[in-house]
């Protein structure tokens, strides 16, 4: 059942290319809702062993090298697939005004959606890693066609960085491979490969994976990705994209290399916390609104990344918390910032935004803003407490140290968060604290600068049904499992205790 | 009676016949229907052919000079099938992308002489008449470059002649030295007493350099590939197509049949030297092809990094006695894909750089920007034949080089890990076009560029669906070739 996901998305992907324009939006909801549904039912409907990566579906596809067309779930991946689908329906929603060349886009869109389900659902790494690459070519014409600052920039380098991960993960697939002889997921995890190949191998296959999870210092892609793709493009890649890095290195590196991880898990944990802090600090020196949220992302992924260095079920069931709770945030963050702020005002600067006085003339943005900042802080009631505190409770056990600095991250993160939120929507001051230099010019002209932004903000359209059902949504997803995260973490945590690599 | 072999040598040779003697107004539809008939011929051997026997089938064999050995021995086992079928496809589809200029009919005549070399080197079972074909293409590609080639096509045509009747000359002395020792020219008896070591001392070094060195510059290999790119950028579309898409399988196929069954041990010593040239081709050539500004340069670079790959599996597998079957038939099978793949993706690339071209005269890679808001079907259905070409999951590149890399890992890990650098050479070369050709702003020289006519498409879509029909369930050509495959196997073990 939980395959239909994929099929129904390409299915709706394909149908896009023909239908006339009118029809296009309805029917990419309607697909991507499909999906949710889907996935929501398999979810509490108890009929699948979610402990174990329990095979759906498995048809010989090219018999003769042993590749099988081999699809199964556990808790991990279809708490995956079910972020997949919520930020699948809201970009949607978001996307709803796009009318320039739609059944592209839409194509485009569900094709990144349709790939990460499949990714999500691999159990023959063969598979997997055809998903894996499918993904890039939709995302780079998403962004490279669609996108707005620096569009071919971000779209190029966003995908030479896949490209580069996907070449190490093809040379460790093909040691897998050779070593281990099946492509197999379940098979390859009962496999005890030799510590000397585990040793090298899983650093390349870790790494390349990571690459896509924004791994510092290989995270630079994220923030001009994020920052150039259209809005519903920095909501695939933060919501979707970046957890298909982080998923992959788990299921394959991690689950296949125990040994390995364990040689490198503290190197792992160092990365993690250096890019959790320097992300941070980063984020708090940007000018434009979606830069601050691109590395926003970058340091809520190095959580993830620290909660599997943990290697305990603590760590590594929050870390996919964290991938749900961040795909969400992250999402969310984004639609703000992207369609309710950036499409009205033309400008993403939060010195020209911090003039505009937002929370007056788009009050809906700015209470979605405050509910998706404060989840991203890390307040408790929201997702992204319940998953911060599960990482570091296991991380206090196996890094007392990386604890207390990244205490010292989170302390960041509520500070860029804060300034941006404050400088966006709440700055009533005009002039003279907005534009720290030039302040003169600033003052003189204020009088005028006060009437057109004035003027301006009166023309603001407000913000439209769809955008509201598809903020809703993903508030409602993120207090839904802040306030009760056992519903997803009863799932989740099964799947990770079958995994070997646990201490 | 003509055997089925026979006549497809014979279909190209009548065509160009018919051409030089009839004086068609239009040629190139002549040459697309004697080509349609050589399909259909390529389709029947493909029919009777025996997937499951090993060894050659449907073969003819007529005494032609009986005092030096030389008979008329033709016959197809599966990658002889492969190659046959894979001509049929690249020549007709070089054909749609000739233009209709003056001198069509001449470079049709010499293109369809050059189908039928290539089908008679691909069936040749007898050095001698092998050889006799091999040169054969060598004539008309020569002409071809020379008479309707672009700019600096002198310099290009003698360059390619000189250094591929280099190559020749030393693969006919070395083999006139196997004849004088073993008094055989055929293949077969040849491959059997390849194991025990066909000479003795230097001469079999000497001998064993000759084939190679022929070989290596067809192919070609680094060092010897300098011809390629002039060769390649100042031949019309049609002929640049040919070239890379059937001719530069010559040589793969050459190694393949000759050297490796011939020279076991030399191979196992010379192994490490080999590979390090096949890596530093994989390596080097989509370096070289990122720094070109001409397309048509670019793809040629790349397409000497393609056979790289072909050879980085034959060698590796090769090279250790240890290597295991299963390795060895992954490696094979994916040298076979990839040739079959190479020669239809790159034919693509070049029938694109052609549409791109006689738009607009031009084709640097800084002469065009933003070509994708004019015309979006052209540049993705281009973008599908570069994606292939760099190998991405679902299309048919993809599949060959897992194989090969799979198989080569096994026994030569180190120069597998450095070749998977030419991947992301590859990929950052393509990127870097897609992006100055279909992005960014549109530039004013393009902005009349009209998009794919109807008679492009219907030549375009065919070849795209077969990619993906590849890359997708590629087991309908492994079919053809597995037999092949673990005789081979079992020959190189």
């Amino acid at each position: 059942m939980i395959a239909w996901t994929i099929y129904i998305t390409f299915a709706g992907a394909i149908v896009l290319l023909v239908v006339p324009r009118g029809f296009v939006r309805w029917i990419a909801l309607v697909t991507a809702t499909a999906g949710f549904a889907i996935s929501l039912v398999t979810f509490f409907c108890d009929d699948v062993d979610l402990a174990h990566f329990t095979t759906v579906m498995r048809v010989p596809w090219v018999p003769a090298l042993g590749m099988n067309y081999h699809l199964a779930v556990d808790g991990i991946s279809l708490t995956l697939v079910l972020v997949t689908g919520l930020v699948a329906i809201s970009s949607v929603l978001f996307s709803w005004d796009v009318t320039d060349r739609a059944n592209e886009f839409f194509f485009w869109l569900l094709l990144v959606v349709g790939g990460s389900y499949g990714v999500f659902l691999s159990a023959d790494l063969f598979l997997l890693f055809l998903f894996y690459e499918l993904v890039i070519v939709p995302k780079y014409f998403l962004i490279a066609i669609f996108g707005s600052t620096n569009k071919e920039y971000g779209a190029m380098k966003l995908t030479l960085y896949s490209f580069f991960g996907g070449a190490l993960v093809f040379l460790g697939i093909i040691a897998i491979y050779v070593n281990g002889g099946s492509l197999d997921l379940n098979q390859l995890a009962q496999f005890q490969f030799a510590p000397q190949l585990q040793s090298w191998a899983f650093p390349v296959l870790f790494l390349g994976f990571a690459v896509l999870a924004g791994i510092w210092p290989l995270h630079t892609w994220a923030p001009t990705g994020h920052v150039a793709a259209p809005t519903a493009g920095s909501m695939l890649l933060a919501g979707i994209v970046m957890k298909l890095g982080a998923y992959a290195a788990l299921r394959v590196a991690m689950n296949l290399f125990p040994q390995g991880f364990q040689m490198w898990r503290t190197w792992i944990a160092v990365l993690a916390v250096v890019g959790i802090v320097y992300a941070a600090a980063v984020a708090l020196r940007q000018r434009d609104l979606k830069f601050v949220i691109g590395y926003s992302s970058v340091s809520h992924m190095g959580f993830v990344l620290l909660g599997f260095a943990t290697a305990n079920v603590f760590g590594v069931s929050g870390s996919v918390l964290q991938m749900f709770s961040h795909g969400v945030i992250g999402a969310l963050l984004f639609a703000v910032a992207g369609r309710m702020i950036y499409r009205r005002t033309h400008t993403r600067e939060l010195d020209a935004l911090s003039g505009m006085n937002l929370a007056r003339t788009l009050p809906f943005a700015a209470f979605t803003f405050v509910i998706a900042s404060a989840a991203s802080m890390g307040i408790p009631g929201f997702s992204g407490f319940a998953a911060e505190i599960t990482i570091l409770i296991g991380a206090w056990k196996s890094y007392p140290l990386a604890v207390w600095i990244t205490g010292v991250g989170m302390v960041l993160v509520a500070a860029f968060t804060l300034r941006a939120l404050k400088r966006s929507f709440f700055d009533v001051d005009l002039g003279g604290s907005a534009a720290p230099s030039g302040d003169v010019k600033q003052m003189s002209a204020s009088p005028t600068q006060l009437s057109s932004s004035a003027e301006r903000s009166i023309h603001l359209e407000p913000i439209t049904i769809p955008e509201k059902l598809g903020a809703s949504l993903l508030m409602f997803a993120t207090l839904a499992v802040g306030l009760y995260p056992k519903l997803l973490l009863d799932r989740i945590q099964p799947a990770v205790e079958a995994m070997r690599f646990l201490k | 009676m003509v055997g089925l072999i026979s006549a497809l040598i014979l279909i190209p040779l009548a065509g160009a016949g018919a051409l030089y003697i009839g004086q068609p107004k239009n040629a190139r539809t002549v040459a697309l229907i004697f080509n349609a008939l050589s399909a259909f011929y390529a389709l029947m051997l493909w029919q009777k052919f025996d997937a499951s026997a090993p060894g050659l089938q449907i073969v003819e064999r007529h005494t032609w000079i009986p005092s030096i050995g030389a008979e008329y021995l033709v016959g197809i086992d599966g990658l002889s099938l492969l190659l046959i079928l894979l001509t049929s496809l690249v020549f007709p589809f070089a054909f749609c992308a000739q233009s209709r200029s003056a001198g069509e009919r001449g470079a049709c005549a010499l293109m369809l002489v050059m189908q039928a070399a290539l089908y008679g080197t691909f069936t040749a079972q007898n050095f001698v008449l092998w050889f006799l074909f091999y040169e054969m293409s060598l004539v008309p590609a020569f002409l071809l470059i020379k008479i309707y080639g672009g700019e600096n096509r002198d310099y290009a045509a003698v360059k390619f002649f000189i250094y591929t009747f280099l190559g020749s000359v030393a693969m006919l002395l070395a083999f006139l030295g196997i004849y004088f020792a073993k008094g055989t020219f055929d293949f077969g008896t040849l491959a059997g007493l390849g194991k025990s070591g066909l000479l003795s001392g230097n001469l079999q070094w000497l001998v064993f350099a000759g084939i190679f060195l022929g070989l290596a510059v067809k192919v070609p290999l680094f060092p010897f590939h300098t011809w390629l790119p002039d060769a390649y950028q100042t031949a019309p579309t049609g002929v640049s197509m040919v070239l890379t898409g059937a001719l530069s399988k010559m040589g793969v196929y050459g190694f393949i049949r000759l050297l490796v069954p011939l020279f076991p041990n030399e191979i196992r010593i010379a192994g490490p030297w080999l590979l390090a040239l096949v890596v530093c081709s994989i390596v080097f050539a989509p370096l070289a092809a990122w720094a070109q500004r001409d397309l048509k340069r670019m793809v040629a670079y790349l397409s000497i990094n393609h056979l790289g790959y072909c050879l980085l599996g034959l060698f590796a597998i090769t090279t250790k006695s240890t290597s295991s079957v299963i390795d060895m038939q992954a490696a094979l099978s994916g040298v076979f894909l990839q040739i079959f793949n190479h020669g239809v993706t790159a034919a693509a690339l070049f029938y694109f750089v052609g549409l791109i071209e006689q738009r607009r005269g031009l084709r640097g890679i800084d002469d065009f920007g933003g070509l994708m808001q004019r015309t979006p079907l052209l540049c993705g259905w281009m973008s599908v034949a570069m994606f292939s070409s760099l190998g991405l999951p679902g299309l048919n590149g993809f599949i060959g080089e897992f194989l090969i890399f799979k198989g080569s890992f096994a026994t030569a890990a180190s120069f597998t890990a450095i070749a998977v650098l030419g991947l992301l050479f590859t990929a950052v070369t393509f990127m870097r076009a897609m992006q100055s050709l279909f992005s960014g702003p549109l530039s004013e020289s393009c902005s009349s560029f009209p998009d794919l006519i109807r008679s492009e498409k219907f030549v375009i879509i065919p070849v795209t669906l077969l990619m993906f029909a590849i890359g997708i369930s590629p087991q309908f050509v492994f079919d053809i070739f597995n037999a092949t495959v673990v005789q081979m196997a079992r020959l190189f073990a």
